[in-house]
């Protein structure tokens, strides 16, 4: 095991101290014995730089399933590393800010940390791991931990809710990318992606290449919270502030994102992939925009406002891959597009965690985040205030910060797609730009609402449970060292551009050069009038929003997403409990016309479609008279069982087929059978008088069976399948019987005269001994039913 | 014979399905009692009817019949009637606690009343 092995294997190591740790010193908040870990591995993480920046990968590979050919195998790349380092950097500022957020006398912290912890350690083996199957295996672990931190206030409702709804999407979602998974080991037969990368030319035309896309997608999709899988990160809003700051704003919801990444060197040679993922990527941006306006709460504007983000980060990861599909045309053409989405990953993790910092702090000391109760607190909370700001013209996508870097180059990437030349984008195209300007004005719009209707505007001590001010100093520290990273990266972006980036970029697109290099100024080009014109026009929205604020109601909550998915979970429960009672009625009978109605179509099916019904004559005896006389009575001595009124009537004449049964047995040169059957169906006939004379008196009266249509079919069903296969059989006789064995060495081998009582108890005597067997339990369990009942049931009587 | 023999079977497997599917207990196990017959017949009948003496070595015949379906009969019938005592103490026990011998009745312990 490797020191990267230990690293990832870490967090979940400390998991199972903290809750020790936390017992013995109570005193201490549980959060302290949480941080230093993430730090380091921050840390450690960092001394990796010089070794991706020149394009070098480490790999670490220890065994775990090697029959399967899966093998737990660490590689770190500038795209695992990138990931990696956001894991740590922002699960250390997360962890301080939850010190300080989280109580420590009315919550339980060692369950929340153990969460954590095992949410971060499964993020770095989803961001790590080379092998498929250990990806997927961390990928669930990850959807794990989120259930278990959104429920984490399990006794409300609404937490519950939303752990489901994000449980199920996801897991569908994590189910659905297994299959591609398998999909792709079938077509390359390794689960390691680097090697699935060095065969993608030789499956490209592969049948199986577009089903394995698509599955993988929809993983992707439904964990990075894509349209029309969004629907469950505004839900896990529910989670406490910190939880949402790090798993649903800069590490879970990006897990998609690196899978799209990682994958794209595999899929994006294929047009549809550069089409689908940039389609639903910026769907999504605008409806993500789009609905961030309409919220009221601060956590609900900036769920809608990350599942915009991350379509925008989606969409370019789709038109990068763009240049993976020209391999002719200039490098650096669409290339443009996956340096911003790296960009943008960086810059959305620095500024969307510290809002949701904001959004905590805010929230911890007012009591509340309606934005319609909250207004003028910029005098409560200068420094909070401060950091919104920055924050939010960031995510605008205003200069000085890095969120205007990013966006030029959106634009500049969405201008390009112009010019890509399938699936009829050179006329479709003409959205892309225009959709993702449009959504950058709502970007625009929410991003002031959200900064001004909070700080600035009317006081309304009235409406707040809390008295505000300012948050205490540790609780601020974590958003002001992210607030900071917003404007160093604003001013200096080529810090990252050669020891991050670049190395990111790399690992997206392995055989390109690319040259990242991040200017503020581009000249006056389109992109910078398409800003201008969103601050013009963003302005313009913001002012009038209460005028047009009715637009939101021609979509009415009837249509929603959540709606739908609400009613199929409720559909679904209610079709299957319908079912359920529809077919398991309780009666035996029901069950019992099932079991003959599926033998009989089985059999007559299978009788008919291999053309098995056949009746030879050549290989039958003969029939005489008196035989022909037995078979007359006993069939109807079984017909008018049926048809006998008293139960009496029915016995005596069970009997009789009984009697008839043995003499059948003499006719057909069967001496034991026959004695058999006559002492037996004796006792049996006795044994039946035995039930009949118990019967309540109440309910001797007697009556004629009533007759059904249905148990007539059915039985007559049942009756011409046996005789029908009865007589295949019969002439289908493939081989002679092995008989001629037992008539020579009866005597000989055995020492006996009677073939069939040699057999029973020479040849093949294990049967008999498990008759024995049969007849003692049976002894047994009618004794222990007559003997047992005295007790037990009088006991119940007197209760 | 064999052919008729088939056909006797298929009417004993008919009427026991018809008196399996009944409401009343005795009558089901009565079926289950015909249902047995019509097993044991079709054993004997598939191992051919009436070739040779009767399996015993002292008939000193050219052929015998074969015994190995006697064998099996004989084992089925002593496991059915193990079976069928069982079944028929079991129905006893049942009308003596629950007071019915109606299936219909027997729905845990709601529909008892």
């Amino acid at each position: 095991m490797s020191l990267l092995h230990l690293a990832i294997i870490s967090p979940f190591l400390l998991g199972i101290l903290v809750p020790i740790m936390y017992k013995l010193l109570r005193r201490i908040h549980a959060g302290w014995f949480v941080l230093p870990l993430p730090i380091f591995l921050f840390i450690y993480f960092l001394s990796y730089i010089p070794i991706t920046s020149n394009q070098q990968t480490v790999i670490k590979s220890i065994a775990w399933i090697p029959t399967l050919g899966i093998d737990f195998t660490v590689k770190v790349d500038g795209l695992g590393l990138l990931f990696a380092l956001l894991i740590t950097g922002i699960g250390s500022l997360v962890v301080l800010y939850s010190i300080y957020y989280l109580s420590k006398d009315k919550e339980q912290l060692n369950t929340f940390y153990v969460y954590l912890l095992l949410f971060m350690g499964a993020m770095l083996g989803v961001v790590l791991s080379d092998n498929l199957i250990v990806l997927y295996t961390f990928w669930e672990l990850t959807s794990f931990s989120s259930f278990l931190l959104i429920g984490y206030w399990y006794d409300r409702e609404k937490s519950r809710y939303g752990a489901q709804k994000s449980m199920l999407i996801t897991v569908f979602g994590g189910l659905s990318m297994l299959g591609g998974i398998i999909l792709l080991y079938l077509m390359t037969g390794t689960f390691s992606i680097s090697e699935i990368i060095q065969q993608s030319n030789g499956i490209l035309t592969n049948p199986l290449f577009i089903p394995a896309m698509l599955c993988i997608l929809l993983g992707a999709f439904t964990k990075s919270a894509q349209f029309p899988f969004h629907i469950w990160l505004p839900d896990a809003m529910e989670a406490p502030t910190p939880v949402s700051a790090y798993l649903h704003s800069a590490t879970m919801v990006k897990a998609g994102l690196y899978l799209v990444a990682r994958m794209s060197p595999i899929f994006a040679e294929n047009g549809l992939w550069v089409w689908l993922v940039a389609g639903f990527g910026i769907v999504t941006l605008f409806w993500g925009s789009f609905s961030a306006v309409k919220q009221t709460d601060l956590k609900g504007i900036l769920a809608f406002s990350t599942v915009s983000q991350l379509g925008m980060i989606m969409s370019l990861l789709g038109i990068g891959g763009a240049a993976l599909h020209f391999d002719s045309i200039n490098d650096s053409y669409f290339s443009v597009a996956t340096v911003a989405a790296v960009f943008h990953l960086i810059n959305h993790a620095t500024f969307k965690g510290s809002l949701f910092m904001v959004a905590g702090i805010v929230d911890h000391e007012t009591g509340t985040r309606d934005i319609r109760k909250l207004g003028g607190l910029m005098h409560f909370m200068p420094i909070t205030f401060t950091i919104a700001i920055i924050g939010t013209f960031s995510m605008a996508g205003l200069p000085p910060f890095n969120g205007f870097l990013s966006k030029e180059m959106f634009f500049t990437a969405m201008v390009r797609v112009l010019e890509i030349g399938f699936f009829n984008l050179e006329t479709w195209g003409v959205l892309f730009p225009v959709i993702a300007w449009v959504a950058s004005i709502f970007t625009f719009v929410y991003s002031m609402i959200l900064v001004f209707k909070t700080f600035t505007g009317k006081f309304q001590p009235e409406k707040l449970a809390k008295k505000p001010h300012e948050a205490p100093i540790g609780m601020l520290i974590s958003p002001i060292i992210l607030a900071c990273l917003v404007i160093i990266i604003g001013f200096f972006p080529n810090l990252l551009s050669n020891t991050i980036i670049a190395p990111a970029v790399a690992a997206i697109m392995p055989n390109f050069k690319v040259d990242v290099h991040i200017s503020f100024w581009h000249g006056f080009t389109t992109e910078l009038f398409m800003t201008l014109g969103v601050i013009v026009l963003g302005v313009l929205l913001y002012k009038t929003f209460p005028k047009w604020r009715k637009v939101y109601k021609l979509f009415p909550e009837k249509f929603s997403l959540n709606r739908l998915y609400n009613s199929i979970l409720d559909v679904s429960q209610r079709a299957s409990r319908t079912i359920t009672n529809r077919y398991l009625t309780g009666f035996s009978r029901t069950y019992l016309l099932y079991l003959f109605a599926f033998f009989i179509i089985i059999l007559s099916t299978t009788l008919f479609v291999k053309d098995a019904f056949i009746i030879k004559t050549n290989n039958v005896s003969s029939i005489h008279i008196s035989e022909a006389i037995l078979a007359l009575v006993i069939s109807i001595g079984a017909i008018s069982i049926i048809f006998a009124k008293s139960r009496l009537t029915s016995i005596i004449l069970l009997g009789a087929v009984g009697y008839t049964v043995s003499i059948f047995f003499v006719l057909f040169r069967a001496p034991d059978l026959a004695l058999t059957q006559l002492a037996i169906e004796t006792i049996s006939v006795a044994l039946f008088l035995l039930c009949f004379y118990h019967l309540p008196k109440l309910k001797k009266r007697e009556e004629r069976m009533r007759f059904r249509i249905t148990n007539a079919v059915i039985s007559v069903g049942v009756g011409a399948i046996v005789t029908m296969i009865a007589l295949s059989a019969h002439s289908n006789k493939l081989f002679d019987s092995i008989a001629q064995y037992y008539v020579d060495n009866t005597y000989e081998k055995a020492a006996g005269k009677n073939m069939v009582n040699v057999i029973l108890v020479d040849f093949r005597g294990f049967d008999t001994m498990f008759e024995i067997t049969v007849l003692a339990i049976a002894a047994l369990g009618i004794f222990g039913m007559i003997k047992l009942r005295l007790e037990g049931g009088k006991k119940n009587e007197n209760q | 014979m064999e052919i008729l023999m088939a056909f006797v079977i298929g009417i004993l497997f008919m009427c026991a399905t018809y008196l399996m599917l009944s409401k009343s207990l005795l009558r089901i196990i009565v079926g289950t009692g015909l249902l047995s017959h019509g097993a044991h017949l079709l054993i004997l009948t598939m191992g051919s009817l009436k070739r040779g003496a009767v399996p015993l070595l002292g008939e000193n015949a050219s052929s015998y019949t074969d015994p190995i379906p006697q064998a099996l009969i004989l084992t089925a019938i002593v496991i059915s009637f193990g079976v069928t005592a069982f079944f028929l103490v079991l129905a006893y026990r049942a009308y003596q606690e629950l007071g019915t011998d109606n299936m219909d009745k027997m729905r845990g312990n709601k529909g008892n009343d």
